[in-house]
């Protein structure tokens, strides 16, 4: 498809509705500024912007990455890299330095998915190209950060990863809203590419706010015995996000994990899954989803595809229910398209069992820390392995929910 | 320090306890024994106020104080503490960050878990996977961090091996030891309350009184030795039989000597 092709069908798309999630009407939503200040190091930027950074896992001196990039609005305000056998830079000037790269751009996500993507793709949306070179084992992390900062904007972003054979990479990305921006949307569109034998941990953090609206679209293709580790956390207030991250397993003995993690505060509307596709033989997926809703609506998608012999996969979905205001719905689905593929599910809703609260309560525990120290032990079963920087911002917002009215 | 006046608890609509009469006092360590089914973990679990265990009739003092409607929370800050048979599994909660919330940071959860074998084990989840034995000796740790005045075991030897049963003998003589408690550090002794099938812990624990528990209610009282010898040789029908005479004769009394 050429690149006149794929804006024609781009532009007949611009109404096209989701499947999923509520829509959007995207004619409320300006564009998102182009002309922010941009700075050399991120210690640079503004203290309000940098606490919003650290609140999102990013670490504005940098120390122990192997490089940054930062979108505000739609305007790339940093980008740098550290250390050899890896490439930090914008999807627009690596397109220019990269001949290549227009044959994964826009690939992996077809720009007629749906009006979010449409949109997207005709505004010809910036974001980070992440390239980890063949063999090399980037040993830190690189971390993103993905900022509103314009009230009534449409924030649109194009992603671009590419793990090359036998690399080794982690990305840290970091989406946020900046304070006192409301109304505004995130449109974010990511690609990444896992080589043979590659390697990436992707943990995306997001801490929107109120009036947020979020619809990124994110595929991801891996070849042989690649491994695809995807964690998600998104703890703050929402208004409304849907997001339905698909892995399409190409190669033999893939190994794809995703874990989200996830609380529905009051307002808010959670439409979180998580898709793999297992195309080829003896691939391997694992996805576990916890869910809290504290008065919003949370719905746990698990899609699970077997479509070549000798797969396995487990599908775990599980949601507490902290607010009688709040709901929970999980929708796993498996479906084996040969025959000899092992998949299984398991998803359970509901409130905490009260004899684990009174179990801790008989040794001397408040029945709120008795609540709250099974919420946090069901949350840490989804991020098992996370930075550990996140652990603390965690109980932060652990903290702030009232787990009394339950 | 512990008295059960008249207690009649129901557990799913249906009668569990009746007219339950039973008392602890201070530095002593009373003995249930009876039948499956009997109602003896039943009463320990109401006596910590699990919700399930509805109290129909008769209240529950503990030093004096009328604690029937009181929160297990509440029970367990007085000094009340529980060794469960089958304790719910934490998924999620680290068995060393419980034991560093219960004991506010004071208690040394690692030198505890090395006392028990348990060191491997404060990084694994509450109970998940947990064999018999493995259950008693976590439970035990918690009540060693928690320190209650009155501790209730329920069946602490079963499950546990010959060889760990010496070890879990000899810590449950150390709990209920000379050790002052949290509630009421230094001013009473400590006392116990313990289920046993098999008598085996009263190898280790020197107990001052036992209890029959048949059909939900109270049947016999004694030397807790000389009833389960008793019971050995008889089984629990000589009890019934027991208490069904003696009621003709007097009301069975409770009263501490």
């Amino acid at each position: 498809m050429t690149k006149a092709e794929a804006r024609k069908k781009a532009e007949a798309a611009v109404e096209k509705k989701a499947t999923f999630g509520s829509d959007i009407p995207l004619s409320e939503y300006g564009l998102a500024r182009q002309d922010l200040e941009k700075v050399s190091g991120l210690q640079d930027l503004q203290e309000e912007d940098r606490k919003t950074l650290i609140n999102v896992g990013v670490v504005p001196n940098e120390e122990g990455r192997s490089g940054s990039f930062v979108l505000m609005d739609n305007t790339m305000v940093h980008s740098s890299q550290h250390g050899p056998g890896i490439e930090v830079m914008s999807v627009q000037k690596a397109l220019k330095v990269h001949d290549w790269l227009e044959e994964y751009s826009w690939k992996a996500v077809a720009p007629d998915m749906d009006k979010y993507t449409a949109r997207a793709f005709l505004e010809d949306a910036d974001g980070y190209f992440i390239h980890a070179l063949p063999g090399q084992k980037v040993s830190m992390p690189v971390q993103t950060c993905l900022m509103l900062k314009s009230k009534g904007a449409a924030q649109t972003v194009h992603n671009i990863i590419i793990v090359e054979e036998g690399a080794e990479l982690e990305v840290i990305t970091g989406c946020s809203t900046s304070k006192h921006v409301d109304e505004a949307l995130h449109l974010g569109i990511s690609e990444f590419y896992l080589k043979k034998r590659a390697k990436l941990t992707f943990t995306m953090i997001h801490n929107w706010s109120e009036t947020i609206g979020v619809r990124p679209r994110t595929v991801i293709i891996m070849d042989e015995e690649a491994t695809f580790i995807n964690n998600y956390v998104a703890l703050k207030p929402v208004k409304s996000i849907q997001t339905y991250p698909t892995c399409k397993m190409e190669g033999k003995n893939g190994v794809c994990v995703f874990n989200t993690v996830a609380v529905a505060h009051p307002g808010s509307e959670m439409d979180l899954g998580s898709r793999v596709l297992m195309n080829a033989p003896g691939c391997r997926a694992e996805i576990t989803s916890r869910t809290i809703t504290t008065g919003g609506v949370v719905i746990a998608r698990g899609q699970m595809v077997g479509a070549a012999s000798g797969v396995k996969g487990h599908l775990e979905c599980k949601g507490l229910i902290l607010s009688p205001k709040g709901i929970q719905i999980a929708i796993p689905e498996l479906e084996a398209r040969v025959a000899d593929v092992e998949m299984t599910h398991e998803a359970a809703v509901g409130k905490i069992a009260q004899d684990q609260i009174e179990y801790l309560m008989s040794r001397g525990l408040t029945e709120e820390e008795a609540v709250g120290i099974i919420v946090k032990g069901f949350l840490d079963v989804g991020i098992r392995g996370l930075p550990p920087q996140l652990a603390a911002e965690i109980e932060e917002t652990l903290g702030q929910v009232d787990l009394a009215k339950m | 320090m512990l008295e059960i006046e008249d207690l009649s608890v129901e557990v799913g609509g249906k009668e569990v306890l009746h007219d339950v009469n039973l008392s602890v006092m201070a530095g002593y360590t009373n003995v249930l024994f009876g039948p499956n089914g009997s109602g003896k973990s039943t009463l320990l679990m109401t006596i910590m106020g699990f919700s399930g265990y509805k109290i129909t009739k008769g209240r529950i003092l503990f030093n004096g104080e009328d604690i029937t409607n009181m929160s297990v929370s509440d029970r367990a800050k007085k000094g009340i503490g529980l060794m469960m048979q089958r304790p719910p599994n934490l998924i999620g909660v680290k068995l060393g960050s419980l034991i560093k919330v219960m004991g506010h940071d004071r208690v040394d959860a690692e030198a505890l878990a090395k006392d028990l074998d348990l060191s491997s084990f404060l990084k694994r989840d509450v109970n998940v996977g947990f064999s018999g034995g493995e259950i008693k000796r976590s439970e035990l740790m918690q009540l060693e961090a928690q320190n209650p005045c009155l501790v209730m075991l329920d069946e602490p030897e079963s499950g546990v091996d010959m060889v760990s049963i010496q070890k879990v003998g000899a810590k449950i003589h150390d709990l209920m030891g000379g050790t002052s408690c949290a509630g009421k550090r230094g001013q009473v002794g400590k006392a116990a309350l313990v289920i046993t099938h098999t008598g085996q812990i009263l190898d280790y624990v020197e107990a001052d009184r036992g209890y029959v528990m048949c059909k939900g209610t109270i049947a016999c009282t004694g030397n807790p030795r000389e009833l389960l010898h008793e019971i050995r040789s008889k089984g629990y029908d000589e009890c019934i039989s027991c208490k069904i005479k003696r009621k003709k004769a007097e009301p069975i009394s409770v009263t501490e000597v």
